[in-house]
């Protein structure tokens, strides 16, 4: 299926029907909660005091839910009217706004504890009529986002980019705002479940800020999840693994096939991408006692 | 609309755009829980006099202080008046209008519309 930004104008694609499948469409729903959740996580919001948020491309208020429920208060913004009805009607707490992110946020300065989005900004990347430029929106909607919020407040802005230009425009575009930060790629090696969060910091530079750790990624520890290629060397692995062969290893350098080495090390794959997979034990890879 | 939201809210494109003014409102009355400290962390938020204007507009009864009172903080009572009117009362129907140029904005269904 082609990405719904090809389809129509947000507010259209995101009409009566689309707008009942966020309310009945169980997936949808916990997807939306899953990220809402991870993007309230990298916000890093003082623990136990309410704060006023900030949802840009609100919907139908799945994500201002799992606000709700730790206690902060929150206003979201959208450009359709059937999601902003749907959010309404479901009673949430938070406050609604019909209104085009790609002509700005209007609201006071310096308002906000802190800002979240859910699979919106890359509507920013698509011209909808003439007069649209994506470059201009897109600098305009940074710029009065920065404006909303509280200087050394955080935004967390999770979107599907359709390919690196609309990465690099999006990011360029942040940074050119005036925002610190960077992006953080949760699943990096998995297609499904990867997911893309740019963490921005609105205000002066913060010694003490540091960018969270991305999931399933390799040495999480690292504190450096984009993936940037900020290594200090190269690994050449295809020379090594010549010399390994060189080595006499030969034909039986591979694993087995279901073996346990096999099994463990796919494991180990899956769960970088993402996936529940069961813990490493001593009965992993054992084979069942023969039945008759 | 909650009088919180239109309390934050300024006219698109125009610097002096706030507090934009309320007409024509029908309004509702919906409970909602008392959370002290989350009120008390809004009141350095706030724009006061916009805030009195809107309820003045409005025609809302409210016990409100004409300017926020030292201690407010410890203060219940004044606390719990503020959450009535900032998160309680809900403008249902009406318009916006933008004190610098008079634009109108339509609220329709509780949903204010800056487009």
């Amino acid at each position: 299926m082609s990405r719904p930004e090809l389809q129509a104008p947000a507010e259209i694609f995101y009409g009566e029907q689309e707008a009942s499948k966020y309310l009945h469409n169980s997936r949808m729903i916990e997807v939306q909660a899953s990220m809402a959740e991870r993007a309230l996580e990298m916000l890093c919001l003082p623990e136990g005091a309410p704060a006023l948020l900030l949802d840009v491309g609100c919907g139908t208020g799945l994500s201002g839910e799992v606000l709700e429920e730790e206690g902060h208060w929150w206003v979201g913004t959208d450009i359709s009217r059937h999601m902003l009805a749907t959010a309404q009607e479901r009673g949430v707490e938070g406050g609604l706004v019909h209104d085009d992110m790609g002509c700005g946020l209007h609201f006071r300065d310096g308002l906000f504890d802190g800002a979240i989005s859910i699979s919106a900004i890359q509507w920013l990347c698509h011209a909808e009529t003439s007069e649209h430029n994506p470059r201009k929106r897109l600098a305009v909607f940074f710029a009065s986002l920065y404006k909303a919020l509280r200087r050394g407040a955080r935004a967390v802005l999770q979107f599907y980019p359709q390919n690196p230009e609309q990465l690099q425009l999006i990011t360029a575009s942040a940074m050119r705002a005036g925002f610190g930060g960077g992006l953080v790629v949760d699943f990096p090696h998995s297609t499904r479940a990867k997911k893309y969060f740019l963490c921005l910091l609105a205000g002066p530079a913060d010694p003490t800020f540091a960018m969270p750790n991305a999931l399933g990624a390799d040495g999480a520890g690292d504190g450096d999840g984009d993936g940037d290629g900020a290594r200090a060397h190269v690994q050449n692995v295809g020379r090594s693994r010549q010399h390994a062969r060189r080595a006499g290893a030969g034909k039986r350098a591979r694993t087995p096939i279901k073996s346990r080495d096999w099994v463990v090390r796919k494991k180990e794959s899956q769960r970088r991408q993402g996936k529940a997979v069961r813990d490493d034990s001593k009965y992993t890879a054992r084979s069942r006692r023969p039945k008759f | 609309m909650k009088l919180l939201t239109h309390n934050m809210l300024t006219s698109p494109g125009n610097a002096r755009g706030f507090p934009l003014k309320i007409e024509g409102a029908t309004v509702e009355e919906v409970e909602t829980d008392f959370n002290a400290e989350f009120i008390s962390r809004m009141v350095a938020k706030l724009e006061w006099d916009a805030l009195l204007g809107a309820l003045q507009q409005l025609g809302v009864a409210h016990q409100l202080p004409s300017a926020v009172p030292d201690k407010y903080a410890e203060d219940e009572a004044f606390l719990k008046a503020l959450h009535h009117v900032l998160v309680e009362v809900e403008v249902m129907e009406g318009e916006l209008v933008c004190p610098e140029t008079a634009k109108r904005f339509p609220v329709k269904g509780g949903i204010p519309s800056l487009i």
